[in-house]
């Protein structure tokens, strides 16, 4: 199993909106990649593509080998998703959600059950077991809906916007989560908003816009592509005025600084590494562009 | 959070054991019914009302004797069957909306089995509601004459009516979409057995209902149980009971598997 991901070319409209127009990626067996863009860029329907609930208008995209369209049940069998909005039973409990899903992922009664056992305690879900999920908060069905994910260790997993309505505390538990499996060979795609977390978690960093892949790399790499150090020039209270990203040398430093000069504003300078932000900033208003001079 | 230690396959995870989708499925659908008994107190409740509402306040006009009790009973059972099927509709359409199925069809299992699992905990539901409601008929005066076998061969008949009727209702809420909607939909289908023998005999219809009346399912149906519990005139009415069962099972399962494929992988 070279690939746990491979996607060629693919492609996917709505009603004449095309979402993705041409996808390239491969990733490889046992890493964690993390996929931005803004929102409708079409993350959800990738996954949903990856994970056989929709099929592609073209191109191919395979699964730790296996063709989505061609051998769906195989893709089924190595895959474990979260997806976006909660799916889990509201009249069943807690438990009984693990337990019927433990069941449908092969195990057997004994085993489902400890399984639940193990997963609510780590979720943190053990208080609210016996409850009916209706009763649930909306980060603990959140909570609950990824425990799934984690009943069996699936060789591929697929996360779409796992922390989103997650506590800090949760949050990070989850990243631990992550890690360990990705520690222990699973190769994991998630989605997200926050750019931190994608720096902090993921091996490679995908970015689509305008249906295609604009940007990959490792975050250093990203954050290497949008230049050097950005002048920050903040206010009395410390409130951001202006920024100005530079391209790293000591010219451009210069110019910047000088340009903040020239605005006659009060505050302090300071001068900070690229960030995520700015490279989602940017290459997203570059794609944004692109796609205005097309239309 | 800890490692989780269960073994890892590179290969796709096996299928499971023959009927492990459907005994879980089943057991989840069971759970519902117990969990919602609103469905289950209206599939008792209405056909209840309803029948003391026949025999007290229309029994008296129709047969001053009190024997109406005796013609009714056979149709409030068809109408009970009727509206316990129709939560069917609501409880399929609201695996579509909650996204659960989705989770799913995602899962080396045939999802499909969920339908099987509403349509058994559906018929169970609703032979209970049989049996309460010919209890209560017969608290009211409902003196059946069948022997065990003819009762056998009457619950036998009504529960495949009430499984035909279920899958269609499972068909209809695939087709919905929308849990409102499918509500919608199952109501209209709960107005049939009014346009058959049920409640009163077709003859003393205007003569176009009379056409409706004597070429729908119900009337046959009806008939059957009737004959088998009252010893009225049988004639060839089981044979086109069962025929109109079958006929609707086969329709229902077909649709309901076209639309299964359809909705599920809607986008
Ligand atoms: N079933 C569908 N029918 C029609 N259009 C759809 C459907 N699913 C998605 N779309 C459209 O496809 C585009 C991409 O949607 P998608 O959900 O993949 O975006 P996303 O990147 O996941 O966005 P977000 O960050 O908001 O989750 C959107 O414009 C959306 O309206
Ligand atoms: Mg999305």
């Amino acid at each position: 199993m070279a690939n746990a991901i491979d996607v060629r070319g693919l492609r996917k409209s709505f009603g004449g909106t095309e979402v993705l127009a041409g996808i390239d990626l491969v990733v490889e067996s046992g890493s964690i990649v993390a996929l931005l863009g803004p929102n409708g860029a079409g993350k959800t329907t990738l996954i949903n593509i990856l994970s056989t609930l929709v099929k592609p208008d073209g191109g191919t995209a395979k699964v730790a080998g296996f063709d989505v369209l061609r051998d769906p049940e195989s893709v089924r069998g190595v895959i474990g998703l979260t997806g976006q909005s909660a799916a889990v039973d509201e009249v069943l409990t807690g438990d009984e959600n693990l337990r019927m899903m433990g069941r449908l992922f092969g195990l057997d009664r004994g085993e489902a059950a400890a399984r639940s056992r193990d997963l609510l305690a780590q979720f943190g879900l053990g208080d609210s077991a016996r409850k009916r999920v209706k009763a649930y908060s909306g980060g603990m069905r959140r909570r609950l809906d990824l425990a799934i994910s984690f009943i069996v260790t699936p060789p591929v997993l697929f996360l779409d916007e796992p922390t989103t309505g997650l506590d800090p505390r949760s949050r990070l538990e989850l990243w631990d989560g992550i890690r360990t499996l990705g520690a222990s060979g699973t190769t994991v795609l998630l989605t997200t908003q926050y750019l931190d977390e994608a720096d902090q978690l993921a091996d490679r960093i995908v970015l689509i816009g305008g249906g295609r892949v604009v940007v990959e790399g490792t975050p250093a790499e990203l954050k290497a592509t949008t230049g050097g150090e950005v002048v920050e020039l903040r206010g009395a209270s410390d409130e951001l005025i202006r920024e100005i990203p530079t391209d790293g040398t000591v010219s451009g430093l210069r110019r910047a600084i000088d340009e903040l000069d020239a605005s006659e504003a009060e505050g302090t300078i300071t001068i900070r590494k690229p960030s995520l932000d700015d490279v989602f900033m940017s290459v997203t208003a570059e794609a944004r562009e692109l796609i205005d001079t097309k239309g | 959070m800890t490692t989780i230690s269960l073994p890892r396959t590179a290969v796709p995870r096996p299928r499971l054991a023959l009927g492990t989708e459907e005994a879980t499925f089943i057991a989840r659908s069971l759970i519902h019914t117990i969990r919602t008994p609103d469905a289950l107190i209206m599939a008792v409740a209405l056909p209840v009302m309803l029948m003391l509402m026949f025999t007290f306040i229309f029994g008296g006009a129709i047969e001053s004797d009190g024997s109406y009790v005796n013609y009714v009973v056979p149709g409030i059972i068809l109408l009970c069957a009727g509206f316990g099927a129709a939560s069917t509709a609501v409880d399929v359409a609201r695996d579509l909306e909650t996204g659960i199925m989705d989770r799913f069809r995602t899962m080396r299992i045939r999802s499909w089995a969920v339908l099987t699992g509403h349509v058994v905990s559906s018929l169970v539901r609703n032979l209970v509601a049989t049996g309460v409601v010919i209890g209560v008929a017969v608290a009211v005066g409902f003196r059946p004459v069948g022997n065990p076998a003819e009762w056998i061969a009457a619950i036998a008949l009504i529960g495949l009516y009430i499984l035909a009727i279920t899958y269609l209702y499972a068909a209809i809420g695939l087709a919905a979409g929308s849990s409102e909607a499918a509500n919608g939909y199952g109501f209209i289908l709960m107005f049939a057995p009014y346009l058959s023998s049920a409640f009163v005999p077709v003859d003393t219809m205007p003569t176009w209902l009379q056409w409706i009346a004597q070429n729908q399912p119900i009337t046959p149906i009806i008939e059957t149980i009737r004959g088998l519990l009252m010893h009225t005139p049988l004639g060839n009415e089981p044979a086109l009971a069962l025929g109109w069962c079958a006929l609707i099972l086969v329709i229902a399962v077909v649709w309901g598997a076209i639309m299964f494929r359809r909705k599920a992988g809607r986008r």
